[in-house]
């Protein structure tokens, strides 16, 4: 069912288009050596290249390059062998030099697609119209004093990817869910460590709406926010918004805004009027960026799986559903972990377990893929005690429980607690000649037609193994003797 | 091509100088003669020439990805008019 908004003339598209800016992962700057981790003291990380200082020249860092190379053909993007550094214009405080080094008329990469998949299975293909190298901004504190705001210039400089989508997307679930596919390649690719808290991903969302068959109506674009719930918040509050201005007869004006989440609503920033005369020109403290071929090739070679590929892989290779297919790949340590788990064992069960209880247990714990008290191979080695029939699944859970508690090996807990599986059909079978003489009147009532008690009976004489019995024969067993 | 008042004024605006009304006039025809000398470039033909973005025929050099600068917040903001701690402070702007 496609998303829509009702309004009082009838019914509603929304489109989206999303420029989402990612902090690159490099040691040093785009332009300068000084380095690029987040935080830091206040302007610790800043050269005097960083600074605006007179007479500063840029270098470019090839790493940066290469981080937009890998990112524009982890999307399926042209790869643009010439491209070229232009100067976008604005003055603020926390951009030093005026200007902004970006890349306007030749982006390093063109176009190309991120698959996204919604809630109801559908799969539905992205356009990416470009992505750009430019420098990020320094930061702006205007709660530290009364009348002056400060600033920290140790992110100014550092690389950013501008990624920018066609407007292709349909709703706010759309929205969610491209944010989503994009951040997991970007993880995926070690680009970007797509942290939306600390910024260094944020998403500029261009909204309008549309009266279905219609040309695009005039667009405006919300700057900088920093969660995918806000993203999806702020396209439908954005949406309603200019139902209402086109229903009362108005006309929406092209003009940057803002999202403001205690409100969840979105205002005017009149300050941003001008701000769209940037009066780009070449930057001419640079040359053309000019790359081999044979060096983009190189690049993709090393490319890692990416998780489109990995997930059809795991399906192939394991026999497990798409969807948990999907669930194992969203973090690349998750797809790790499974596998390790996987590689030499029943690929399902190993699946189950990863996400069914060793998930629940990290919920439980608080604790993540790499904090976790149970590695890959002690999750191993349980499918393994499992496999073998040295326990069964019911004593596993219990095994499992142990190893969340105290990070032991299930095979040592299993030794300690004299949990291996009984086998033995002597004792399974005084077991349940015991149960059943214990229990003359319910075999009565079994032997006159109450068949759902053999459940019961089998219940009864694991209990009174502790739950070591083996399943099929103590199955096996009760029936026998039931006759 | 020919500058008017308001995109004079408007340049201004944009560059962040400050232009009295008076000196407006003198201005617009100190940059249109500005403009109406480099117009003589439109007589050259370029049609079916790439635009040059640099007349030197190099790509650009890269370097590797090092820490080699920063660390010098001292001399950062040795000129800054106003600092507090170690941050650049200025007067509040705030959306």
């Amino acid at each position: 069912m496609a998303y829509s908004l009702e309004g009082r003339t009838g019914t509603w598209e929304v489109v989206v288009g999303l420029e989402v800016h990612a902090q690159v992962i490099s040691e040093s700057k785009l332009f300068s050596g000084a380095s690029a981790t987040y935080g830091g003291a206040p302007n610790a990380h800043v050269s005097f290249v960083d600074a605006g200082f007179p007479g500063m020249l840029p270098v470019i860092n090839k790493e940066c390059v290469a981080q937009a190379v890998r990112t524009g053909l982890g999307l399926k993007a042209q790869i643009n062998l010439f491209s070229r550094f232009d100067r976008k214009n604005y003055f603020y405080a926390d951009l030093p030099n005026g200007y902004q080094i970006s890349q306007f008329a030749h982006p390093v990469v063109g176009t190309g697609t991120v698959e996204i998949e919604l809630q109801d299975g559908t799969i539905k293909q992205i356009g990416i119209t470009r992505l750009h190298l430019e420098q990020d901004a320094g930061k702006s504190m205007h709660d530290q004093h009364a009348s002056k705001s400060v600033i920290d210039l140790n992110r100014a400089g550092v690389a950013l990817m501008e990624i920018v989508s066609e407007p292709d997307i349909r709703s706010p679930e759309e929205a969610g869910a491209y944010l989503r596919k994009l951040r997991q390649i970007l993880r995926y690719l070690g680009t970007c460590d797509g942290n939306m808290e600390e910024g260094s991903m944020r998403a500029d969302v261009n909204v309008s709406v549309r009266k279905a068959g219609e040309a695009f109506r005039t667009r405006c674009e919300i700057k900088n926010v920093n969660s995918i719930r806000f993203v999806m918040h702020a396209v439908e509050a954005e949406a309603l918004r200019q139902i209402e201005i086109w229903e009362s007869g108005g006309e929406v004006v092209q003009e940057t805004r803002l999202y403001d989440p205690s409100k969840g609503e979105t205002r005017s920033m009149r300050s941003k009027e001008d701000a769209h005369d940037y009066r780009y020109f070449p930057e001419p403290d640079l040359l053309p960026l000019v790359l081999e071929q044979s060096w983009v090739d190189e690049l993709a070679a090393k490319l890692p799986e990416l998780p489109d590929e990995k997930r059809a892989r795991f399906c192939d290779q394991y026999g497990i559903p798409f969807y948990d297919a999907g669930v194992l790949v969203a973090e690349q340590a998750t797809a790790d972990f499974y596998e390790t788990v996987a590689k030499t064992r029943d690929g399902k069960l190993a699946a189950n377990w990863i996400t069914g209880d060793f998930f629940a247990a990290l919920n439980r714990t608080g604790t993540t893929i790499e904090t976790s008290p149970v590695s890959a191979a002690a999750l191993g080695q349980l499918l393994d005690l499992i496999a073998d029939k040295t326990i069964n699944g019911r004593i596993a859970k219990d095994v499992f429980e142990e190893m969340v508690e105290t990070g032991a090996m299930p095979a040592d807990i299993v030794e300690k607690k004299g949990l291996r599986q009984v086998t033995d059909t002597g004792a399974i079978d005084a077991a349940v000649t015991k149960v059943l003489a214990e229990n003359a009147d319910k075999v009565a009532e079994y032997k006159s037609g109450k068949d759902k008690l053999f459940g019961f009976f089998v219940g009864q004489v694991m209990k009174a193994m502790q739950g070591k019995g083996n399943p099929a024969l103590v199955n096996e067993a009760v029936k026998k003797q039931l006759g | 091509m020919s500058l008017d008042a308001a995109t004079v004024r408007r340049i201004a605006r944009l560059a962040r100088i400050r232009v009295e009304d008076a000196e407006v006039e003198t201005l617009k025809s100190e940059l249109n003669a500005i403009l109406g000398y480099v117009e003589q470039l439109d007589e050259v033909d370029v049609d079916g020439i790439a635009p040059l973005a640099s007349v030197v025929q190099l790509g650009l050099r890269q370097r590797e990805d090092q820490l080699s600068d920063g660390e010098i917040a001292e001399q950062v903001l040795a000129n800054a008019p106003d600092r507090i701690g170690n941050f650049f402070a200025v007067p509040k702007v705030v959306e």
